[in-house]
């Protein structure tokens, strides 16, 4: 797309900018500040150099976690990408049916996190949820307070059906946005539905879809609320992600020098991985456009 | 082909529903009622869990402050995203690209480890328990995630109607309000559905900036379970009432939205 060159056009992002610099920059040069200090007190401090980062990178259980979190991150977009495109494709176009399957789909999203874990301890409860009643009424033994398979199965369960939606309500988005004319083309062409998927509507979807999945990459690699309510990182520390290992270092034992240096390179390991997405989507973009 | 397309997304939205339905159940029954007997809907419904909401101010008032701060967030975010994503959409001038992905990197910063300093920040400024502080600590995300639905909107409205209107005599402000904004409403209302509904979930950084007069009931709902030990049916009570105001939302807006979905590129 063409666009007019203005350079005063910042002006137009100031407000943006004074808002975001505010509430991210200023904080993250504390956490900065933080990470190459050794911190007893108010007036108590050290400053140590890569010292925490050193110590941070040689952490075994950092390591787990990190390890731990990158399965059920991919684990996650893995089922909700192709789940979330699968059920946009099957829902209706207009009336009041389109209107009411968005209205249930956005339910899950209105819940706070914390009350997502609370719903799921509930449902999963063998003795008065409904889940953990039918699963133990069939003869399987489970209890996701005791095994980690168990704790990893509910989770898994518990972020699929919390965030689909959110997929779902991006894909929907995308594929309303396509013009009937090319689904008249592709109808007179005698193309069959898989490739009116694979070369009309992929390819219109992908903007939507790159917001998803990297939302959804974000999120699920953040995730701290619904584990820490649901299992609080047990049994054991099969849960254990690395933003429920981080509090436990920044609240549990206080150590805020360790605890920003984690952030900093949790933060760019995310980072990265987003870049890495985004470019890739970029670029199979632009090459399917020629 | 299109009836057995149409079963999946029944059974779909009924397993979707399903937890939903669960709490509802639970939290139409009295505790001794949860803890006794199995039941798959309530035989002897009560609404004393709701009443008990409804009627204990350190409850409704939990309601009350997430509602004020969400709607303030949610102003604001739009309002300064919208001359924003119109400069991202529009122009072209020095570091924009680079920006707009900055912009989308504040999203990914480990909010565990924001706590501190925002606490710190807010603490110099006075502005510790007020609505106003969560409002401006939800700004961090939803800011940017707004700037980069609209400017989705925004790239969809063909340029030559900026053009035509300046040629027919309209200063930029009258242009902006009069013919733009008409224009991607449903991508206004999308962006503000988004806004409203991340930070209504939102728990962390609104429990840390509150103590009591701005506490959301995300967090006035964590109390209570462990002050007063497992009181399920009121807890399910409290949980289905975090719904019901995005309920709302989304069945005044749902026209739009689905309005919006159908013009936006996002």
């Amino acid at each position: 797309m063409n666009k007019w060159n203005n350079n005063k056009a910042w002006f137009f992002i100031l407000p943006v900018f004074i808002i975001v610099a505010f509430s991210a920059i200023i904080p993250l040069m504390t956490v900065v500040n933080y990470s190459v200090q050794d911190i007893f007190g108010p007036g108590q401090r050290f400053f140590v150099g890569v010292e925490w980062f050193k110590e941070v990178l040689q952490d075994v259980r950092l390591h787990d976690a990190l390890w731990r979190q990158l399965g059920f991150s991919s684990l996650v977009l893995l089922i909700e990408m192709p789940l979330g495109i699968a059920i946009a494709l099957t829902m209706p176009k207009k009336g009041w049916t389109a209107s009411a399957c968005l209205v249930i789909l956005a339910l899950p999203l209105l819940i706070p996190w914390n009350v997502i874990g609370t719903i799921w301890i509930i449902f999963t409860r063998p003795d008065i949820g409904l889940f953990g009643y039918l699963i133990n009424e069939s003869g399987i033994s489970f209890d996701h307070t005791a095994h980690a398979f168990d704790a990893w199965t509910t989770l898994m369960l518990m972020e699929v059906w919390h965030w689909t939606p959110l997929v779902v309500l991006l894909a929907y988005a995308g594929l309303r946005a396509i013009p009937e004319a090319y689904y008249q083309a592709a109808k007179i062409d005698g193309a069959s539905s898989w490739a009116v998927f694979r070369y009309i509507q992929l390819p219109k979807m992908r903007g939507v879809l790159t917001i998803a999945l990297l939302l959804r990459f974000m999120d699920s690699f953040l995730i701290y609320a619904e584990p820490f309510v649901l299992t609080g990182g047990g049994p054991g520390n099969s849960t254990t992600f690395l933003s429920i290992y981080l509090v436990k270092i920044a609240v549990g034992q206080f150590d805020l020098g360790p605890a920003a240096a984690f952030s900093l390179i949790y933060f760019l390991i995310i980072l990265l991985f987003c870049w890495l997405f985004y470019q890739v989507l970029q670029a199979v973009g632009t090459g399917e456009k020629s | 082909m299109i009836k057995k397309r149409t079963i999946g997304l029944i059974i779909y939205l009924a397993l979707l529903f399903l937890p939903i339905y669960w709490m509802l159940n639970m939290s139409l029954r009295t505790n001794a009622d949860i803890m006794g007997v199995f039941a798959w809907y309530p035989s002897d419904p009560t609404f004393a869990n709701y009443m008990k909401i409804f009627t204990d101010s350190s409850w409704y008032s939990g309601y009350l402050n997430s509602i004020i701060y969400v709607s303030i967030n949610t102003v604001i975010s739009v309002l300064v995203a919208l001359p924003a994503a119109y400069a991202f959409s529009r122009y072209h001038f020095i570091g924009d690209s680079q920006v707009f992905f900055w912009l989308l990197t504040n999203r990914m910063a480990p909010p565990a480890v924001f706590l501190l300093p925002f606490f710190q920040l807010y603490s110099t400024f006075n502005l510790i328990d007020t609505h106003i502080a969560v409002a401006l600590a939800h700004c961090l995300f939803n800011v940017p995630l707004s700037v980069w639905i609209l400017e989705g909107f925004m790239s969809g409205v063909p340029r030559e109607i900026d053009e035509t209107a300046f040629i027919d005599g309209y200063s930029f402000p009258r242009f902006f309000l009069r013919v733009f904004i008409p224009l991607i409403r449903a991508g206004i209302g999308v962006t503000a559905f988004f806004c409203f509904m991340f930070s209504w979930v939102e728990l962390l950084f609104a429990r840390t900036l509150t103590t009591t007069a701005a506490k959301p009931i995300a967090a006035t709902m964590t109390r209570t379970v462990s002050a007063t030990g497992l009181d399920w049916g009121l807890l399910a009570a409290a949980g289905i009432l975090t719904i019901v105001p995005g309920a709302l939302v989304i069945w005044f807006v749902r026209n739009h939205l689905a309005k919006g979905f159908a013009l936006g590129r996002v």
